[in-house]
């Protein structure tokens, strides 16, 4: 299967801000979704853990899986105010 | 105000309540100006910073002729002559674990404005143990995000989401990251609204979502959020009980030693061979030019840059006032710099020597 995936904030930088189409193994949960990111862009690793993920505009905790034809957004934390 | 369901009954709320602003920066400033100008009768301004010449553009409550002085002091004084009925109590400190709960003592809601990751969490630490809404908003070059946080009305804390801080020198502030000026405004407008409703207790608020504003494409994203039943501050079983400090590094091992820091007068007597590293933005070389720097990388781009730095001794890494520099050294030291040093207070140290 596939999904979009749309980066922002200063994850541009380091993926441009899509959206990708990007290939996945059926049944993929976000953990593993991040680890196939963090392959192909290994800098996103730095910021593992405080990564925020919405599939199809809804916040998706790490364990939970991504269905078929998904628009996964990948947002950093911001701090600036 | 002239409004059906707001009336009489809403606009006496407003002269009740009492709003705790924490940050009068980029976003602080237009959500207290229209809190005034509404008529909230009690706002408790939160901030140590002094204005500065780089705020201008986006902190629409100062003017030149504030540069210099305290935030908190200068909006409360914008603020009274807004609305002249108005309690602006200025606290001119930062927030917090000492302080968060006598500055938060009495407050209806909690406006976070504030610029570090550490205030943040601080801040939604507070908001969630005081049982008041947590008015969020944060902003990056051209993106914004906002949301109500109020576990107590059924919706996510902020740690739900972000539950680690992330590693420290990752994210950049708006100082480093730079933002349009509009954007605070842009977010602040919606914080202000959301606060009102809050206040008046009319409408759905912005719990349960968070609001991503992009405005090069001017595209509005909702997301819909969930609390996490495993949320250290709002959970079942939640450990936090007290504000407590969060340092960014607060999942970091604690550093092996103080990094080395050079005097000015140690900085004048480096051999001419030493590779001095500028790591500040592009935008602040313009401003201030720099002829004494061996190689530029920018603070946000070092990460991704280390192949660039050559082995050198000494290393010294050098930016405005040597706050970012003492985050750079600390990453270049864990990736092979060893000998890397930063010159203490920055360029700021030099230039009043």
């Amino acid at each position: 299967m596939s999904v979009r995936v749309l980066f922002f904030g200063l994850l541009t930088d380091i993926a441009g801000s899509g959206p990708h189409e990007f290939p996945l193994p059926e049944k993929c949960s976000v953990q593993d979704f991040l680890e196939a990111l963090f392959q192909k862009w290994p800098a996103l690793r730095d910021w593992d853990a405080s990564l925020m993920v919405a599939v199809n505009l809804s916040y998706a905790r790490r364990q939970e899986v991504i269905p078929p034809g998904a628009e996964v957004a990948v947002m950093p934390p911001v701090q600036g105010g | 105000m002239a409004l059906p369901d707001f009336g009489a009954a809403g606009q006496e709320s407003l002269r009740a309540a009492r709003v705790l602003c924490l940050g009068a920066g980029g976003l602080g400033c237009p959500v207290m100006l229209y809190l005034a100008a509404a008529g909230v009768g009690h706002i408790r301004i939160v901030d140590d910073d002094s204005v500065d010449l780089t705020n201008l553009h986006r902190q629409t409550l100062f003017t030149d002729a504030d540069i210099g002085r305290p935030k908190a002091e200068v909006a409360a004084e914008k603020l009274r002559a807004v609305y002249p009925g108005i309690t602006a109590e200025p606290h001119v400190t930062r927030f917090t674990a000492t302080s968060a709960m006598a500055l938060s003592d009495g407050c209806h809601v909690l406006i976070d404005g504030t610029d570090n990751f550490a205030t943040r969490y601080l801040s939604n630490d507070t908001a969630v143990l005081r049982r008041i809404p947590n008015v969020y908003g944060a902003i990056f070059r051209y993106e914004g995000q906002t949301s109500v946080f109020a576990p107590h009305l059924g919706g996510p804390c902020y740690r739900c989401l972000f539950p680690v801080p992330p590693a420290p020198g990752t994210v950049p502030t708006c100082a480093e990251g730079g933002v349009l000026p509009v954007l605070p405004g842009l977010l602040g407008m919606i914080m202000a609204a959301e606060t009102l409703k809050l206040i008046a207790g009319i409408g759905q608020p912005l719990t349960g979502r968070m609001l991503h504003v992009d405005t090069l494409t001017m595209q509005f994203r909702e997301l819909k959020l969930r609390p996490d039943p495993q949320c250290p501050a709002c959970g079942e079983n939640r450990t936090i009980t007290a504000p407590q400090e969060v340092g960014s590094s607060c999942n970091l091992p604690a550093p092996p030693a103080p990094i080395p820091q050079l005097t000015v007068a140690e900085f004048r007597a480096l051999p001419a061979s030493a590779t001095v590293l500028d790591i500040r933005e592009d935008w602040e070389l313009l401003l201030l030019p720099w002829a004494r720097a061996t190689l530029h990388i920018p603070h946000i781009q070092l990460a991704q840059r280390l192949g660039e730095i050559p082995p050198a001794t000494p290393l010294v890494v050098v930016c405005s006032i040597g706050e970012r520099s003492l985050e750079a050294v600390s990453l270049l030291r864990r990736s092979g710099h060893k000998n890397a040093v930063h010159l203490k207070h920055g360029l700021r140290g030099l230039d009043a020597d």
